[in-house]
């Protein structure tokens, strides 16, 4: 077990014209889960395979657990992975598989039957220890994958979207098991995905990515939450968060043609800006109901129930570009496309961003 | 070979008598239909390549007098060891045997571990020239083996090993190393990049990743790669008449000897040439075909 530590890591692939990472820097704690999540593209495998030696930086620099790996070869670095395409061995039995690292280190026979049988049992896969990878399923072969990892007892465990191959129902339970073994293993790890469910989920930290950067780091909520930018709000969630534009003038801030008093700290404010608000944050009531007088007149465009909530699709203010809404309505709540209804957008629950570069405005 | 063809309905699936009976059964019968015609394609090929081999075999055991009779039986009537059995016993044919042997495992050394690393280089690496360097390869082939064995005669004489086997092994195992290099490169660019990073994350430095991961995947390539360079070393004529003088692989001591041989001689000595190849072969194929659990990918 150990801390990573990368300082100003940049990759710029042969005949690449683009940066692939742009001087990233991220430390993990001893222990720590760390989820790198980011749109295909953005550079998240090639930092994961930067730290996993597979890939060496242009610049920058990378410890782990205080030793300097930057340019070491990929097995002197004491780590383990995951691989996107489970990578198991084909010509090996699923024993063999899950034991290879231990053998690469000629530790004793008795003591890999051992760990072998251990991890087997973690992840039910004692039945097909004897076969071949090609008799199992995807998700048989995906917990092969997890296990050869885990038995390793590295001081890091890397995973590249491991679960973006299973079906979604697998996704889901074996995102719960997943979370549990690695928080009984402690290791640190590194988790990669384009999952925002799965990074909000599994994470103790998540950093987003976005054309080789990182955009924001902070704990899940606090990244859904008070996303930093656009982009962010944009990405995590499901639906993503609303943009609305908006302008404040004078103190008063008019949001879809409603007017309210600006935030504190935009008092000082003048001129246009974008109000971002979460689907779960905006309250919804019929037209004719009466305590709702002070909220913004939508018309629904489609309900799509999904079980748990209904999820609406409402566009806002007439004209030639009417702002669309995305509002997630309690179970029983009843409409119909081309419905009426009165929008709250609860003041607490708005975030705010500057019209030209779509940063966050603190308070 | 059938199987590979079928079409996917599993057997035991077929609709029962008991079921509805409007089924439209049309192309159930013309699935069948397809599939016994497949069949009788495969019989008729194997026939075709079976029944050569079986009529040298059959008169390679057949005394002399009775392959002189007529009718001749085409069935295995009166066997005999004394045609292959005096073919075996004439001067040279032995030695020369052993010889192709020598050759044959020799070229097939030769061509692997020099053609093998080449291989990985030419599926894993992108380098300059890289395709002029395949093209390249192939010239050793466009050149006939008679034009290129008399200046390596010449050659062979002034270093000393002319009328040696090594002397045959090296222009074998230069013959052979365009298919080894192209045949086991296809077979190295199929086995995914990942799974050799997994080796090495695992603990493996590039060396023990090629050997306890590459290699064993690669292990159908390079078993058809030997087919190919093992027989073609077999069959080689022309060049190792050229090098060699006293120590002639089998078919340069057949095809001297031909002309004043026998008939009977020369079935035998056309099945003395078949088999060591068929059993290499046969040997070779649980590689080609076989891979753990699975058939070939
Ligand atoms: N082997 C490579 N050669 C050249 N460019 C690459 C290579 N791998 C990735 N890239 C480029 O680097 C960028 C980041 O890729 P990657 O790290 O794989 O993104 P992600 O994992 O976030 O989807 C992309 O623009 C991609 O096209
Ligand atoms: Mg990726």
């Amino acid at each position: 077990m150990a801390e990573i530590r990368m300082e100003g890591l940049v990759k710029t692939y042969p005949g690449g014209t683009e940066r692939a990472t742009d001087d990233v820097s991220l430390d993990v704690a001893d222990g720590e889960f760390v989820v790198l999540l980011g749109p295909s593209g953005c550079g998240k495998t090639t930092l994961l395979r930067m730290l996993a030696g597979l890939e060496f930086p242009d610049a920058g620099k990378i410890t782990i657990g205080g030793e300097d790996v930057t340019y070491r070869a990929p097995q002197d670095r004491n780590l383990s992975m995951v691989f996107q395409s489970y990578a198991v061995f084909p010509h090996r039995t699923v024993r063999a598989n899950i034991g290879f690292g231990l053998a690469m280190r000629k530790v004793p026979a008795a003591q890999i039957a051992q760990k072998v049988a251990w991890a087997a049992e973690l992840l039910q896969l004692t039945p097909y220890l004897d076969r071949y990878p090609a008799k199992l399923s995807g998700g048989q072969r995906q917990r092969v994958a997890v296990a050869r990892a885990i038995v390793m007892d590295a001081d890091v465990l890397l995973m590249d979207e491991p679960l973006s191959n299973l079906d979604a129902l697998l996704r889901l339970s074996f995102r719960a098991e997943l979370k549990k073994i690695v928080q009984d293993l402690g290791t640190t790890t590194v988790y990669v995905t384009h999952d925002q469910g799965e990074a909000l989920s599994l994470g103790d930290r998540v950093a987003v990515m976005r054309t080789g950067r990182i955009v924001q780091l902070g704990d899940p909520l606090e990244v859904y939450d008070r996303p930093a930018d656009t982009f962010v709000g944009g990405f995590l969630g499901s639906p993503p968060m609303n943009f609305l534009p908006a302008t404040v003038h004078d103190g008063q801030l008019s949001v879809a043609g409603h007017a309210r008093p600006a935030p504190a700290h935009l008092q000082g404010h003048s001129g246009d800006l974008v109000v971002g608000v979460r689907a779960e944050h905006i309250g919804i009531s019929g037209i004719n109901d009466t305590d709702g007088t002070n909220g913004i007149e939508a018309r629904v465009d489609v309900v799509e129930p999904t079980g748990s909530a209904v999820l609406l699709t409402t566009s806002v203010g007439a004209g030639p570009g009417p702002a669309v809404l995305k509002v997630s309505a309690p179970p029983t709540f009843r409409a119909r496309p081309g419905d009426t209804v009165r929008l709250d957008l609860a003041p607490d629950a708005l975030r705010y961003y500057d019209a030209e570069t779509q940063l966050a405005l603190e308070p | 070979m059938t199987k590979s063809l079928d079409t996917g309905v599993p057997a035991g699936t077929e609709p029962t008598a008991s079921g509805p009976a409007d089924v439209d059964r049309a192309p159930l019968r013309r699935h069948r239909r397809n599939r016994a015609l497949i069949q009788l394609g495969c019989i008729a090929v194997t026939l075709f390549m079976a029944l050569p081999l079986y009529l040298v075999a059959l008169a390679a055991f057949t005394s002399r007098s009775a392959l002189d009779r007529f009718p001749l039986s085409l069935l295995p009537t009166d066997l005999s060891t004394e045609t292959i059995g005096r073919f075996l016993a004439s001067t040279g044919i032995l030695a020369s045997l052993g010889n192709s042997l020598i050759v044959g495992f020799g070229a097939l050394v030769l061509s692997t571990v020099v053609g093998v690393p080449a291989a990985y280089a030419l599926a894993r690496y992108a380098f300059r020239g890289k395709d002029s360097y395949q093209l390249f390869l192939l010239f050793t082939r466009a050149l006939p083996i008679v034009v290129l064995s008399v200046p390596l005669a010449q050659l062979f004489l002034s270093a000393g090993i002319y009328d040696t086997t090594y002397a045959v092994i090296l222009l074998h195992g230069a013959l052979a190393l365009p298919t080894t290099i192209l045949i086991t490169a296809s077979v190295f660019v199929s086995v995914p990049v990942d799974v050799e990073e997994a080796a090495r994350v695992f603990g493996c430095t590039p060396a023990q990743a090629f050997r306890h991961v590459v290699a064993p995947m690669a292990l159908p390539g390079i078993a058809a790669a030997s087919i190919f360079t093992f027989v073609l070393s077999w069959n080689e004529v022309l060049g190792a008449s050229i090098l060699t003088l006293n120590r002639r692989t089998l078919p340069a001591q057949v095809l001297t000897s031909l002309n004043e041989s026998p008939l009977a001689y020369r079935f035998a000595g056309g099945f003395a040439l078949v088999v060591p190849a068929l059993l290499f072969i046969a040997v070779m194929r649980r590689w080609l075909t076989n891979m753990w659990g699975t058939t070939i990918r």
